[in-house]
């Protein structure tokens, strides 16, 4: 079943052009690879998903439903999670806060006065973490005290903590060392055994191919190569993404 | 490193939501003013500093909401006036009921902050400029209006919200207080509160996470703006009358007052509390000052002073990782 289509999105910055047209599919319980130069637009290109950006052109359906243009918290609510790049954390704010930034659940003080209920942030949060075998001192602790990697563990229990369809993500094992590395591409295939969607940026080839079904190489804003993972190399795939073919 | 299972207890200084050093400097503060004069341990003494606090702290909890959310607004004392003088107006030029007196000088208040945050989010011109250019524009505006010269001759009612004393309470303080509580409960256990410290911690975070940003950031100024509006009305009811230079330099005191209660001045962090707590040292200060017969240029001076020293000292404890 497809989960989301892109259809010739266009997305500039001024005079840069930063996508020219992209068409893309994602299917549930697949996981595809998004793979490209620095600065060939992939960020851009899960912005303009995620409604961080409004394309300048195309459409983008999710579930057979127009979400162009829909604000980002619009589109969160329908089941798109992504863990960006910069990993978009509130650093003096604690782990849990930022798990549940945006979703916080309210409980009535007396009936009336809405709080957010803290006690459940904290006890849901720390369920997720230690889910995910992240190795972080407390859920207490202010997310900017954190190493690298723990932050990008946060944002990857952000991502996961809400029943998400389709996850994206941004280069989620940048910062991780090698067992944490194993952990996220096993929690992609988990991802994938259990029906959600992930479209995977990574510079690791290696990482690409041990977990991708399919493997797409953007170049200059425009896909120029969409293959499934066993029927292709690592060498073509690097020819792809430094553009010589 | 410990596991998620073992929880470790982060340090004390960070599950504060305020500055302990701001609760040492107004005890220091307060040993020293007794031990100076004879007058400042004394239960009128201490009913006058809440009186004299009550403006200020009300115009710095405004503060606080917009400096939280890495903003600035530098037309609270000129909207302090503003708001006073139209509420004047109102209650002794058009001889309303005094009620409406009261919502036109808070609604004036409300719509120069209003304005502020459109601006702002709309015009993209940085919080800095709009709310100088306002500092400006409320002032004139005052002045205009007035002719100049202070309203006098407000109804009873007003004026009881300025000088009157339930239970031997000044009304200022009793409304300082109302407030603070409020806001207290807003900023600190609310989902707008958390907004505006995410949205002053990292901005593109909390649009990514689904915040509207700039539709808050408008609600921000715009209470903000009604904060100042709620201190116009205190001061024009406490000295019965619409004064056009009402509240000028105010905004130096109330930022103060919110970066000694451990304000971050570049957004993400504060607490109402701590606010309080800086709004009282610097009624302290100021009252101390008073009473040691000190001059008002010099306080202007040492209120300076205080500010560049608390940031000073809020930034380098900062860089030494607290
Ligand atoms: N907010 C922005 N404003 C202006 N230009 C932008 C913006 N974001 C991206 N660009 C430009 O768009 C192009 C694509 O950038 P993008 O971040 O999508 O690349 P990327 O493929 O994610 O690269 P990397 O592998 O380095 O993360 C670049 O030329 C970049 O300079
Ligand atoms: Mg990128």
């Amino acid at each position: 079943m497809t989960l989301l289509e892109l259809d010739g999105v266009q997305k500039r910055f001024g005079a840069v052009e930063a996508l020219r047209g992209v068409t893309l599919a994602v299917d549930a319980g697949e996981v595809v690879a998004l793979v490209g130069d620095n600065g060939a637009g992939k960020s851009t290109l899960m912005k303009t998903i995620t409604g961080v950006y409004r394309p300048d052109g195309g459409a983008i359906r999710f579930e057979g439903q127009d979400i162009t243009g829909l604000e980002p918290g619009a589109i969160r609510a329908r089941g798109i999670e992504m863990i960006y790049q910069d990993l978009a954390l509130a650093r003096q704010q604690d782990v849990a806060a930022n798990i549940f930034l945006g979703r916080e659940p309210v409980r009535r003080l007396l009936g009336v006065l809405p709080m957010i209920d803290r006690r459940r942030i904290e006890t849901e949060a720390l369920r997720m973490v230690r889910r995910l075998g992240a190795r972080l001192p407390s859920v207490h602790y202010e997310v900017g005290l954190l190493s690298g990697g723990q932050q990008q563990s946060v944002a990857i229990a952000r991502a996961l903590t809400f029943d998400p369809k389709l996850v994206i993500m941004d280069e989620p094992t940048a910062a991780l060392a090698v067992r944490e590395v194993e952990h996220v591409l096993e929690l992609i295939r988990e991802l994938r055994r259990q029906r959600i969607g992930v479209i995977l940026i990574s510079h690791r080839l290696t990482d690409v191919f041990a977990v991708a079904d399919r493997i797409v190489a953007l170049r200059q804003g425009m896909v120029i190569a969409d293959e499934r993972a066993a029927a292709t190399t690592m060498q073509e795939v690097v020819a792809h993404i430094v553009g010589a073919h | 490193m410990a596991d998620a299972a073992a929880p470790v207890r982060p340090p004390l200084s960070h599950r504060l939501s305020f500055r302990i050093e701001s609760l040492v400097v107004l005890l220091v503060l307060c040993t020293a003013m007794a031990v100076l004069s004879p007058y400042f341990l004394s239960v009128s003494n201490f009913l006058n500093i809440l009186l004299a606090t009550a403006t200020i702290g009300v115009l710095a909890i405004g503060a606080t909401f917009v400096i939280c959310a890495a903003g600035i607004d530098l037309s609270l004392g000129s909207v302090l006036g503003l708001s006073g003088v139209v509420g004047a107006i109102f209650s002794v030029k058009l001889e309303v009921p005094w009620p409406m007196a009261l919502v036109a000088g808070l609604a004036t208040g409300a719509a120069a902050g209003f304005v502020n945050g459109i601006l702002v989010t709309r015009g993209g011109i940085p919080a800095f400029i709009v709310t100088l250019g306002m500092l400006g524009i409320a002032r004139g505006l005052a002045l205009i209006l007035t002719n100049g010269q202070a309203v006098y001759g407000l109804d009873p009612a007003l004026v009881f919200l300025g000088q009157g004393r339930p239970w031997g309470v000044p009304m200022p303080a009793l409304v300082f207080l109302l407030v603070a509580l409020v806001t207290h409960w807003l900023l600190a256990y609310t989902r707008f509160g958390r907004y505006t410290l995410v949205i002053g911690d990292n901005e593109a975070a909390a649009r990514a996470m689904g915040i509207r940003v700039e539709r808050h950031k408008v609600a921000l100024y715009t209470l903000s703006g009604l904060l100042a509006g709620t201190a116009g009305i205190l001061f024009m009811a406490r000295v019965n009358a619409g004064d056009p230079t009402a509240g000028l330099g105010y905004e130096l005191t109330a930022i103060t007052a919110a970066i000694i209660g451990g304000t971050n001045l570049f957004g993400g962090r504060g607490s109402i509390l701590g606010t309080f707590i800086g709004a009282l040292v610097m009624g302290v200060l100021q009252n101390g000052l008073n009473l040691l017969a000190v001059q008002s240029y010099y306080q202007q001076m040492a209120i300076g002073t205080v500010l560049i020293f608390a940031v000073w000292l809020d930034q380098s404890s900062r860089r030494r990782g607290r």
